[in-house]
């Protein structure tokens, strides 16, 4: 089993050095899928070095020249001209199976419907580091379209040789290459009949401009969406196999609890039961869910479990468990912080806290696993398949090449799905069992026994001039993490510091990592900073800003709200907020209602978003709307709760999600930027929407909300200071 | 002893506890997986199926209870190639991410425009509110069960 991570940036760069001291060159002749993709071409893309390249963190990976070169992706265009992409990445609601699909179609001049993608097999997929940190759509969707545009143009060799034509004139399209001189054509399935060709090629930016898209550009509808909407769609825990099992794990009674005493004899009376148990590990076996269900209820376990703090002393524990940073990429300091601060002319210093959320994936973690002999195979949904492989072969001390890992299309992860807990689990119960095992989280196992988004204290202390601009930054966040901690707005003296701490609860990645807290912090710091000159909040922010990108989208956010046009009254605010993360540039307007009962409603958000040259504007919309909606949550009332190594609101009657009625209108304007590189957008939309609501509630109420979730039990009364 | 249940028309007998949910009936012993288990708690609306054309939580249902009752499935409501309208009308909106709650959407929907062919937007709305969509898609959801109810006309 996994140990408690001590903060997501710790832990990311833990699974990261790991996974990095590996190497992960193979043979392809070991390979021995590659013969049975039988005739025609084959083309792979051979990297420097696929770990470095995949991990999104390029200032601190490992050094490349220890590491041998890499396959990241190979393409495969069969006899009849299909085409097979094979790609380490997971669909889990990103709707990537689509996006990809799109840019080899671009590239290679096949029409989107002859474009098959297999993702993320540890046995026949290339080595991925994991689907997290908004890279497939830079890296892997840039690398596809490198692989396509080497295809079509050793099919266009192919077909100069044929045609007896300067290949040079050849024009591909929809399958085909045409001589335009002759008008013979010729399709990649009678280019490629009774050919054996392997092609190893290195990396080279893709040849086609956004601006001359045609496939990748435009929406396309999701490509086997039809198998969603009449449920035929296999997700993990829809899989069957032969003589499987159904399987259970008896849970601690407290986090760090051991077992003092198992009596399992009632459980084992049960026919058809079996109970495992390894050392703290006990599950149970049985030939159905309901009985093993009963099975695992009929357990008596002791536990013992050492006392442990509730969520009342958090923030507290966080700052008074705090390491001083360690390293240069936790600390930044320009010009000095205090004597800007001693000059100010007016400046706040405020604390703001960040409660613990969950995932709450609609799909629970879940696994099915299988031995044939020494060989392991297990289907399970999560973002890092060959992570998972790796945990596999350290949990049983096999080879992992013994072990493949098959990740069906999830119901969705959100940062929640890196480790491999329920495969480890189901793993161990089929090994004792001797056939295949189903394991499925149940929603409570979710609510404990997953990781969650760090909680985090956010101190800021912040100067500004006469002239409206801002003269000194000081940022610390205690545990929550550093993404998106900096300031894009131009501040002369900065001091922002990212300070780990032990965190009592275990946590881990969540959709746009800390990006979230640190946004909720600034934004909402701007704007007291804004309030405390007499500034427009709009105004004030593009006082300090010379970002022309991050300008852009403030400027079409407030545009398209109308910002100024109404001014916020008692009943009804505007909020604005900005920021800039994982290349992507996110402007946020809230407006809200406060209704005579005091009750808080978002009746409005606009957001403007950019992210360079857009692959598929459909796809893409539909992950901004997504994240302003699971935004709402964090904001306003998502919270775990916990006490002496329990959580107290496992479940979704006491830990609210925003559901239909949460949902406000919602206004997305999309910047194209075809002169950009496209750069990943399933996260950093989330980060405006907290901030912009908090501004937005104190335009209406001049009540100041410091902290995540904001109003779980309502809105607050004023602060007589702040009244 | 066998208990009979009839699924999208089908009447199967089934072995199993007459306590055991429908949910698990459905999915283990019938191979219908379309019926998802979100929380088992009646709390997100993945398991949602009709029982005599009106919305239930199959997770929370007793196979006892529900035989001798109609029950249709997302599995149930296509005519062969023919997808129903409101599948339709999803297909159309994208409406969806992960699609793991669509099972249960699309079951509620269709038992609202079943019940009541031209909704508000605030009945829509009210019926809706035990489904949990976590990928956030509830304006396609709503622009994909208003559509659908625009076809009733
Ligand atoms: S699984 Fe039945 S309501 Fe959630
Ligand atoms: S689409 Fe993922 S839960 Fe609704």
């Amino acid at each position: 089993m996994e140990t408690i991570a001590n903060s997501v940036f710790d832990s990311e760069e833990q699974q990261h050095a790991a996974i990095q001291r590996l190497s992960y060159a193979f043979e392809l002749q070991r390979r021995d899928f590659l013969k049975a993709l039988g005739g025609g071409v084959l083309v792979c893309l051979a990297v420097k070095n696929a770990v470095t390249q995949e991990s999104g963190h390029t200032q601190h990976a490992a050094s490349d020249e220890d590491l041998p070169n890499s396959i990241a992706a190979w393409l495969h265009v069969s006899e009849d001209g299909t085409v097979t992409v094979f790609t380490g990445k997971v669909e889990i609601g990103q709707n990537i199976r689509t996006s990809l699909s799109q840019q080899v179609a671009e590239e290679l001049r096949v029409p989107l419907a002859s474009v098959q993608l297999t993702m993320a097999d540890t046995e026949l997929t290339p080595f991925d580091m994991g689907t997290f940190g908004s890279r497939t759509t830079p890296i892997m969707g840039r690398q596809l379209r490198t692989v396509a545009m080497a295809a079509r143009n050793l099919l266009i060799d192919m077909a100069a040789q044929q045609l007896h034509a300067d290949r040079n004139t050849l024009v591909a399209a929809d399958g085909k290459i045409r001589d335009p001189k002759s008008n013979h054509t010729i399709s990649y399935g009678e280019l490629t009949k009774g050919q054996q060709l392997t092609r190893v090629i290195g990396e080279d930016p893709p040849e086609t401009a956004a601006s001359d898209w045609h496939a990748a550009g435009a929406s396309a509808p999701k490509v086997d969406a039809r198998a969603f909407v009449t449920g035929q769609h296999k997700y993990t825990p829809d899989l069957v196999r032969p003589g499987m099992l159904y399987g259970k794990v008896l849970r601690p009674a407290a986090f760090h609890a051991s077992l003092g005493s198992l009596d399992s004899s009632e459980a084992e009376k049960i026919a058809g039961v079996k109970v495992v148990r390894d050392g703290e590990f006990v599950g149970v076996v049985a030939p159905d869910e309901h009985t093993a269900t009963k099975a695992l209820q009929a357990l008596r376990a002791k536990w013992n479990s050492p006392p442990q703090i509730g969520d009342s002393q958090l923030f507290e524990h966080l700052k008074s468990k705090s390491e001083p940073s360690s390293g240069e990429h936790n600390l930044h300091v320009t010009g000095d912080v205090q004597k800007a601060m001693a000059a100010a002319h007016k400046a706040i210093t405020k604390s703001y806290t960040v409660a613990y959320i969950a995932h709450c994936p609609l799909e629970p973690r879940a696994a099915v696993a299988e031995w044939s002999g020494d060989k392991l195979t297990v289907w399970t949904g999560t973002q890092r398949p060959f992570g998972v492989q790796e945990e596999l072969a350290s949990a049983f001390r096999i080879p992992k090449e013994t072990i493949r890992v098959i990740v069906p299309d999830t119901g969705a992860a959100y940062g929640g799905k890196h480790m491999g807990d329920a495969a480890v689990e189901a793993a161990r119960l089929a090994k004792s069992a001797g056939k295949p095992v189903k394991l499925v989280w149940t929603r409570e196992e979710e609510f404990t026994w997953a990781y969650f988004r760090p909680a985090g204290v956010i101190e800021v202390n912040a100067a500004t001039g006469s002239d409206g601009k801002i003269t000194a930054w000081e940022f610390h966040n205690y545990n929550s993490g550093p993404a998106g901690i900096g300031t894009p707005y131009d501040i002369p003296n900065q001091h922002i510091q990212f300070h780990p701490a032990d965190s009592p609860l275990r946590q881990g990645s969540y959709r746009g990592l800390a990006a979230t807290a640190n946004h909720f912090v600034r934004e909402s710091a701007m704007d007291e900073l804004a309030h405390e000159a007499g500034v427009d909040p709009l105004e004030f922010r593009l006082r300090n800003l010379t970002d022309p990108r991050l300008r852009a989208v403030l400027e079409a956010a407030a545009k398209k709200l109308g910002w100024g046009k109404e001014k916020s009254s008692g009943s009804r605010g505007f909020g604005i907020a900005g920021g800039v993360e994982k290349g992507g540039y996110v402007a946020t307007c809230a407006e809200v209602e406060i209704s005579p009962s005091r009750e808080v409603r978002i009746t409005r958000v606009v957001e403007a978003f950019e992210c360079g040259a857009i692959v598929n504007p459909g796809g893409l919309r539909n992950q901004i709307e997504g994240s302003i909606v699971q935004a709402i949550g964090g904001a306003l009332f998502e919270a775990i709760r916990f006490d002496n190594g329990r959580i107290l609101n496992p479940h979704f009657a006491q830990y609210r999600v925003p559901r239909f009625s949460d949902t406000p209108e919602i206004e997305v304007e999309m910047l194209d930027r075809k002169d950009l590189p496209s750069a990943g957008a399933g996260e950093t939309p989330i980060v405006g929407l907290a901030p912009a609501v908090g501004n937005a509630i104190f335009a209406a109420t001049g009540i100041r909300l410091r902290s995540l979730p904001m109003i779980p039990e309502g809105l607050p009364q004023a602060h007589p200071a702040e009244a | 002893m066998a208990i009979p249940l009839l699924v999208n028309g089908t009447e199967h007998r089934v072995d199993a506890p007459s306590g055991e949910a429908l949910l698990t009936v459905l999915r283990d012993r019938l191979g219908l997986t379309g019926t998802k288990y979100g929380c088992g708690e009646g709390q997100c609306g993945a398991c949602t199926v009709l029982l005599d054309g009106k919305p239930v939580r199959s997770c929370r249902l007793a196979l006892g209870t529900a035989s001798q009752k109609k029950i249709t499935t997302i599995e149930g409501l296509a005519q062969g190639e023919h997808l129903h309208p409101v599948q339709e009308t999803f297909l159309r909106a994208e409406a969806f991410q992960c699609a793991y709650c669509t099972s249960g959407m699309i079951m509620s929907a269709v038992a609202l425009l079943d019940k009541n062919p031209h909704p508000s937007s605030q009945e829509i709305i009210r019926h809706m509110d035990g489904n949990i969509c976590r990928c956030g898609t509830y304006p396609r959801i709503l622009a994909a069960i208003r559509d659908a109810a625009l076809r009733n006309r």
